[in-house]
């Protein structure tokens, strides 16, 4: 009852205080409102970025290995800024390779893949998409999943039939519905093709924009020399993944160079990506936290005024019977509620502004943020207000109740 | 109650050395009511802070129901501050941003102790003794300076202190309002058996005293000049 009664006290004298000096108080919140505001942003913006990676990724289909040309970095996994280019050179595979990987028994899928840029054609609409040269299975591997339709056959690579299974947004983009365009005729490079599916977005705008065919269909004018961009390996047990890519390496180094390829697989991509993430937003986190400093020090101000304004209020205290643990703890108290409202009102204004941008972009405020806010407001109201309370504690009593 | 044994108290003004209070020996014993007689500057107010523990000597000893008050750490003389001592003041010093009522309050809150009485009763007792229970809600400076002083006393009162210190408690305040004041301590004295020490520089407010103690150039002197 006793010190519930001490606390009750302590906390309604610095509100009183508080009200009294609304406009001040506003001012020297603010400091720390806007400090924990950026941090508690940037951390969601930055969690928000990183999920949304995440699930492009994902949407790829676990256990993927890649297999592109060029490798930058020499170090295996670690080319990202390489990643789905082959600019770099190196090798180009083809059929052949095709066939050696094809001998990997521990892979339950492998996947070529041919890519390019292209206006795709439906009667007189058009629309820039992609072609995408591949075989049956990347529809399983990539989870495409059909809306209309089928999808083409083993049969029908090597009969380099003219058929197409389009993206959703470029069905819909070129047909009055995508549900008519099964049955209908597109033109690739002067090249007529029939839609014989559509599967349903994904999200990713490359493949959502895309004319799927078989790829040997893609010999001759789209792909004359007869290569692929990348080729994908898969299995649907994650415990293979490494000896696959092992095999996978010990067969093409038989053909190529080591530097001239890449086998890697989407996990290593996505924790490069992760420590890219971390470094960036730590640093961006690193200067929200400059703003907190600077409150801090604003609110280390007022309280050195407060402390010599009120310092006839401390002799009077301490005359009463108030002992320096008193009076640190009224001082404390109070810089720490200051700290405390700062970081629950940037808190609120962060909350408001991520739900404001939640319609464009998944960021989200984590339980982590909320402890930081609190925690980090906190600390630095005690922090910076330590050395204004201890002066108000050591104040003589009688120098105190003597001050005007 | 109160033994001061050859108790010195000096201040550093830049080099020089100050005595405000110069090996002083005193007894006070319990129920006095005692006056403390003095010129301006002549250190009655210093002597009175050492008996308060506002201050402690730089020399001697004080004794305050039998403990050396030299001996004790922070929290001790606070304990007793604002058990065993009340102040009043020549210039009052409540708090201007409390009421009235919070200003008599102020000591219960830094009772280390559970109170064994309903401070918020008490405190209202003692403003309708002294005539100012309707201004219990008022700030301190929308009341006159007797009312004031009045709200310091009830402050000094509400621990049921065994010890009032007045420093020049009428210093502020006009000849009628003074000797209410005076008459307050008065009583204080006689009806309640509390000791109180009156610290002032004016022989007709001491002479209301039951016993003066004079001081010249922080000693005791036999006769006031």
């Amino acid at each position: 009852m006793k010190i519930q009664n001490g606390y009750l006290h302590l906390v309604k004298t610095a509100i009183e205080d508080f009200k009294r000096n609304k406009v001040r108080t506003l001012l020297t919140s603010l400091g720390i409102m806007i400090g924990v505001l950026s941090v508690v942003l940037l951390i969601a913006l930055g969690l928000g970025l990183k999920n949304y990676i995440k699930q492009q990724f994902e949407s790829l289909g676990a256990n993927l290995i890649i297999i592109f040309p060029g490798n930058i970095s020499g170090d295996e996994g670690g080319g990202v800024s390489n990643f789905g280019a082959g600019f770099a050179g190196g090798a180009s595979f083809d059929e052949k390779d095709l066939n050696s990987l094809s001998r990997i028994n521990e892979a339950d899928y492998l996947v070529p893949l041919f890519m390019k840029s292209s206006f795709i054609e439906a009667g007189t609409e058009r629309k820039f998409g992609y072609v995408m040269g591949t075989n049956e299975q990347s529809f399983k591997l990539l989870n495409l999943d059909l809306l209309e339709g089928d999808i083409f056959t083993k049969g029908d690579i090597s009969a380099r039939a003219k058929k197409a299974v389009l993206g959703e947004s470029l069905a819909d983009a070129i047909f009055d519905n995508p549900e008519d365009a099964v049955g209908k005729t597109i033109r690739i490079a002067e090249q007529r093709y029939k839609v014989i599916g559509v599967y349903k977005k994904k999200g990713d705008q490359q493949q959502d924009n895309a004319a799927v065919v078989p790829y040997k269909t893609t010999y001759g004018s789209l792909n004359p020399d007869e290569t692929f961009f990348t080729m994908y390996l898969g299995t649907t047990d994650e415990t293979k993944v490494d000896e696959i890519k092992a095999k996978a390496k010990e067969i093409l180094l038989r053909r190529y160079n080591k530097d001239d390829f890449t086998v890697t697989e989407q996990t290593e991509i996505l924790s490069t990506v992760n420590q890219i993430f971390a470094i960036v937003n730590g640093v961006l986190v690193a200067i929200g936290s400059i703003s907190l400093v600077v409150g801090g020090i604003g609110i280390m101000n007022i309280m050195y005024a407060t402390v010599t304004e009120r310092t006839k209020e401390v002799g009077i205290r301490r005359a009463v019977g108030a002992t320096e643990e008193d009076i640190l703890k009224q001082f404390l108290t109070e810089s720490l509620l200051l700290s405390l409202f700062g970081g629950v009102f940037g808190l609120i204004l962060a909350s408001l502004i991520v739900l404001g941008v939640r319609a464009f972009f998944p960021a989200s405020i984590n339980l982590l943020a909320v402890i930081i806010a609190f925690v980090v407001s906190s600390a630095i109201g005690v922090f910076f207000g330590v050395f204004p309370a201890r002066r108000a504690a050591k104040l003589p009593p009688i120098e105190a109740i003597r001050y005007e | 109650m109160i033994n001061l044994q050859n108790v010195s108290k000096s201040y550093f003004l830049g080099e020089e050395e100050i005595k405000a209070v110069d090996d002083v020996s005193l007894v006070i014993k319990e129920k006095e009511f005692i006056g403390i007689l003095g010129s301006s500057g002549s250190g009655k107010s210093t002597l009175m802070h050492l008996i308060g523990l506002l201050e402690q000597p730089t020399s001697g000893s004080v004794v305050l129901e039998n403990k050396d008050v030299s001996k004790l750490s922070d929290r001790e003389l606070s304990e007793i501050r604002n058990k065993t001592v009340g102040f009043v003041f020549q210039s009052f010093n409540l708090i201007n941003r409390f009421t009235v009522l919070e200003n008599v309050l102020l000591p219960t809150k830094y009772s280390k102790e559970n109170l064994n009485f309903d401070p918020i009763s008490r405190a209202d007792d003692l403003l309708k003794r002294f005539g100012i229970l309707e201004r219990r809600n008022f700030f301190p400076n929308k009341i006159s300076g007797g009312q004031q002083q009045r709200v310091a006393i009830a402050r000094a009162l509400i621990m049921s202190p065994k010890l009032i210190l007045a420093d020049e408690p009428t210093g502020n305040l006009d000849s009628k309002t003074g000797d209410e004041i005076i008459q307050i301590l008065k009583s204080l004295n006689k009806d309640f058996g509390v000791t109180v020490i009156l610290v002032t520089h004016e022989h007709d407010i001491a002479k209301k005293t039951k016993r003066q103690i004079y001081i010249r150039d922080g000693h005791i002197v036999e006769k006031y000049l």
